[in-house]
């Protein structure tokens, strides 16, 4: 366990309290998703819950000190179990005017509030679009703000090193990082090790950052401004190693254990795309594992080049947006005419179009549902969690082998770029599934590639090189058992039900829904997806007020789980909150004929609990 | 193990590559040449027919895979260059075969079809080219001559061509030739040829479409004009044509090219020598955009096969086992647990 090295001066007073909700917020050249990070895996290593909430900018670099460029990290981190990244924030660190513009109305009315002053010339306040310099103005009169030369005290800190300005003003970042790791008294050890092997060659800049970093402890320990620091002790989870993880991560670790736990190779087909890249960019350095990635030249490329790997014995998996997805369309129904087992990810972010590539939405579940020509069902699935992507990567893998199917994962930007803390699991608890490749012909006739397996109406997988085996499949209609090409009217229709039954069948594999909250009463809160941290925060806040309420989570949608009917009818109420226009509202009034009520949120940010607790009492007509 | 003990191998005939479906082009098309061809040239490789995969597209020409007893994927337009890529990358062992058209190739699927090639990887491509849309009943095509009428184009196209040659040579491919269907012979070689490049190698099919676009190479198949119009090349041979082997091409001094007459002191010994196997594409380009100039002939056989590159899967495979090598295999509870963790007791 990591030990807090430092010890605060007597003349500093240190309270401890439960948790604490932090922003960094600069221009997106200012390194705040680096400093937020750190800050992350320090308050993590220390054993806190976390949830965390990266939000930045589309353009790389927007030009400096404007609106469009500001780039944030906000982190939730308790003695307690966390759900969201918070509503609000407890202290926020802004680097220039145009972070102070855009974040300071989330900061909490007497929250601490840490401004770069060098940053606030005139020629500063112009391009952030201020009229007034609020460190001057009484504008921030309601927060503690604590205006620091960050700009000017790192270069004294510096300047014997001889870097160049440039070089100089970038480490700024770290001075602000030490006056926080002073505040939540945290030790600066996990970052002195991440900048010595981040830097590793380059022996300056590890002094540079490491020094800016202790001056910024050191000033709030010399100085007088902090009359306080806090201490959140250790959350109390569940015994076992822990990391930190992403929503990306996980899928990326759940694919290399589906793999191994399959005896398959793993085959991503991929092309970039935000806010999808990241699986690619962690893929292809488990290149130990056997993993295969190919950066396929379009969308299009990404997909097929993954259904040729299927074909050839590979589990293969292609990863995207909703724009890549749209361009997939045509192959994923060619996936579900020649019965080949993909998964495909949707990690997605706000449209039409190219909409908002860096935020968060759920607007594609409609899409994902029914987003082919004529009848394709696909199963669905979406995790709810940062590290449940974990698991659903790896059910998602068991589901399309077994079932022969094409298999959807609905993520989004905010379970991507999110991280938590994630119990690792023990390897050798983790089933294998291993794969049975069709190896003789399968009737007297010879081999047939549509005779199927009864139980799960899946058929045989036998791929090139098998001797005897040799079959020809495609996107023409075929007749069943046989695969040979067949136009006929009654065997279409025979064809499209068994497609769709045998997406049906995966029902058997989905356990019964269980609501978590009361098991009959007033409001059930039916959701999926990222939206699960914020409803459950919500939900045991509410049933701290005695309302009789419960929430599903669904990571099953299509097919649903099998008893949700019936979970439906026990509550006189249904609420269905969705980052979308009511896209699952819409499934489930369809299917169900429940008066369900949605609540939607368009906005590119994942919701608040404030939100949802005002949405639930007023459904409950408090 | 030893192949000592094992049952004398059969060898395999043209039968052996037939299937049992029935083959749906129209009655006269230059499909059933190629497929003929095919048939002819699979059991004389050497290689397991389990171990063969045809791919195809969509089009006429992609119907292709179902009337071969292989392997077969008839997958959807313009995509099987990236299926097969896929097959490929995860099993390089097999011989997988591409088959295509001019609308399939060069047009929905052009994307594909240049960075397979320019990846080179082992795949054999065979672009059918009958400059027309046969399966959607008679558009013009990204081949078709420029002013074509067809149905899409009453007052004739207004595109301009692609040279299928020119754009794979473009591509870096490292194996470019063009055959004809009706010429057997040429073609089988051809085909052979193709299948002993170890990388990329893309074999253009000049294909007559009987239906919607017949004569389609009328100038170079028809007996008379033949000779005239058509360059068989081959290798360390100089490039000569015409009915009477008497015309032949020669570099200028100025580096252009030119159709000269033998005899009145030009000689064989003159003329440019075909060297398939140079490594720049750049002889190869200019054979391959001759046939634009007036008096010049169109080249049939292999314009280029360089086959010192290494095919994508190969390096892709072999970079896995590198990896391997140098860090060992994969141990999955380490992955889990890499970086930061700590431990709540």
């Amino acid at each position: 366990m990591p030990t807090i090295t430092e010890v605060s001066l007597p003349k500093h007073k240190r309270e401890v309290i439960d948790q604490a909700v932090i922003r960094f917020a600069g221009d997106s050249g200012d390194g705040m998703q680096i400093t937020g990070s750190q800050f992350t895996n320090t308050v993590a290593l220390y054993g806190n819950d976390i949830a965390t909430f990266p939000d930045f900018p589309a353009e790389i670099r927007a030009p400096a000190g404007t609106l469009p460029g500001v780039s944030g990290y906000q982190l939730h981190f308790a003695s307690n179990d966390v759900y969201t990244p918070g509503d609000a924030v407890d202290v926020l660190i802004a680097m220039n005017p145009a972070a102070l513009k855009m974040n300071v109305a989330d900061l909490k009315a007497n929250g601490i509030l840490i401004v770069n002053s060098d940053a606030f010339k005139e020629n500063d306040l112009r391009k952030a679009q201020m009229t007034s310099n609020p460190l001057e103005d009484h504008s921030l009169d309601k927060f503690r703000l604590f205006s620091v030369e960050l700009e000017r005290l790192t270069k004294t800190a510096l300047e014997h090193l001889g870097l160049d300005a440039k070089s100089i003003s970038r480490c700024k970042n770290f001075f602000a990082l030490g006056m926080c790791y002073w505040l939540y008294n945290r030790s600066m050890d996990p970052t002195i090790r991440w900048i010595e092997s981040k830097f590793k060659n380059k022996p300056l800049l590890v002094e540079a950052n490491k020094l800016a970093m202790k001056a910024g402890y050191s000033y709030c320990e010399a100085t007088e401004a902090f009359q306080i620091s806090y201490e959140i002790p250790p959350a109390k989870l569940s015994p076992g190693v822990y990391r930190n993880l992403s929503g990306n991560q996980a899928l990326a670790l759940g694919f290399v254990t589906a793999s191994q736990k399959s005896g398959l190779r793993l085959f991503q087909g991929s092309y970039p795309i935000t806010p999808a890249s990241d699986i690619l960019h962690e893929l292809s350095q488990y290149k130990d594992f056997g993993v295969m990635t190919f950066q396929a030249e379009d969308e299009i490329a990404a997909i097929t080049s993954s259904i040729g790997a299927a074909y050839a014995g590979a589990l293969a998996i292609t990863t995207t947006s909703g724009p890549g997805m749209a361009l997939k369309t045509e192959a994923l129904g060619l996936a579900v005419a020649v019965e080949i087992p993909l998964v495909i990810c949707d990690i997605q972010r706000g449209g039409p179009s190219t909409g908002l590539p860096t935020k968060t939405e759920q607007a594609d579940l409609l899409q994902a549902l029914f987003g082919r020509n004529s009848e394709a069902p696909i199963p669905v699935l979406a995790p709810a969690t940062p590290s449940d992507c974990f698991w659903t990567a790896l059910e998602a893998s068991r589901i399309a082998i077994k079932y022969m199917v094409p298999v959807i994962i609905l993520s989004d930007g905010y379970l991507a770029n999110g991280a938590e803390p994630w119990r690792i699991p023990d390897v050798s608890q983790i089933p294998d599934f291993p794969v049975r490749f069709a190896t003789e012909p399968n009737s007297p006739e010879g081999y047939l590639p549509y005779k199927r397996n009864p139980d799960t109406l899946a058929r045989p997988w036998a791929v090139p090189g098998t001797p005897g085996l040799e079959h020809r499949i495609g996107g023409l209609e075929k007749q069943d058992v046989t695969g040979n090409i067949n136009y006929e009217p009654l065997n279409h229709e025979n064809m499209v039900r068994i497609r769709a039954a045998k997406v049906a069948a995966v029902v058997q594999e989905i356990p019964d829904v269980v609501p978590v909250g009361d098991t009959a009463g007033d409001l059930l809160i039916v959701a999926w997806g990222s939206t699960h941290g914020a409803i459950t925060a919500a939900m045991n806040a509410q049933r701290a007020q005695g309302r009789k309420i419960a929430h599903v989570h669904l990571r099953h949608l299509n097919p649903l789980p099998a008893n949700l009917g019936d979970v439906l009818q026990r509550y006189k109420k249904v609420l269905v909150p969705e980052l979308n226009m009511g896209q699952l509202l819409w499934v489930l009034r369809a299917k169900y004929l429940v008066d369900a009520i949605g609540l939607n949120k368009i906005q590119g940010r994942p919701f608040k609990q404030a939100e949802l607790e005002q949405k639930i009492e007023e459904v409950l007509g408090l | 193990m030893s192949t000592a003990t094992l049952p004398p191998i059969t060898p395999l005939t043209k039968k052996d590559f037939q299937t049992d479906q029935e083959v749906r082009w129209c009655p006269g098309c230059g499909d059933y040449a190629i497929l003929s061809a095919v048939q002819s040239v699979f059991p004389e490789l050497g290689i397991k027919r389990e171990n063969f995969v045809v791919v195809s597209g969509i089009g006429c020409s992609s119907r292709f895979p179902y009337y071969m007893n292989t392997f077969g994927f008839h997958t959807i337009h313009g995509r099987a260059p990236a299926v097969a890529t896929g097959i490929k990358a995860i099993r390089p062992d097999l011989e997988v075969w591409v088959a295509t058209g001019d609308g399939d190739a060069l047009s929905i699927g052009g994307n594909h079809t240049i960075h397979m090639l320019r990846r080179n990887v082992g795949l054999k491509v065979l672009l059918f080219n009958n400059r027309i849309y046969g399966l959607t009943k008679g558009q013009y095509s990204p081949t078709s001559e420029f002013n074509k009428k067809t149905k899409s184009t009453p007052f004739g196209s207004v595109d301009r061509p692609f040279n299928p040659i020119s754009l794979a040579i473009g591509a870096e491919a490292t194996f470019v030739a063009r055959s004809v269907d009706v010429f057997q012979a040429h073609l089988k070689d051809t085909l052979k040829q193709a299948a002993a490049h170890k990388g990329s190698a893309f074999v253009e099919i000049l294909q007559n479409c009987n239906i919607f676009n017949d004569g389609a190479w009328f100038n170079l198949t028809e007996r008379d004009a033949r000779s005239e119009h058509v360059l068989q090349l081959e290798h360390g041979k100089p490039l000569i044509f015409g009915k009477n082997h008497d015309k032949g091409i020669r570099r200028k001094s100025d580096g252009d090219i030119e159709v000269v007459q033998l005899g009145n002191g030009i000689a064989e010994s003159d003329l440019v020598v075909h060297d398939a196997h140079h490594p720049r594409a750049s002889y190869a380009f200019w054979l391959s955009h001759m046939e634009h100039h007036p008096g010049f002939p169109t080249p049939i056989g292999v314009l280029r096969a360089w086959d010192d590159l290494p095919r994508y899967e190969d390096v892709m495979n072999q970079q896995i086992r590198d990896v391997i090598a140098k860090r060992g295999p994969g141990d999955l509870a380490k992955l889990l647990r890499a970086g930061d963790t700590w431990e709540v007791k």
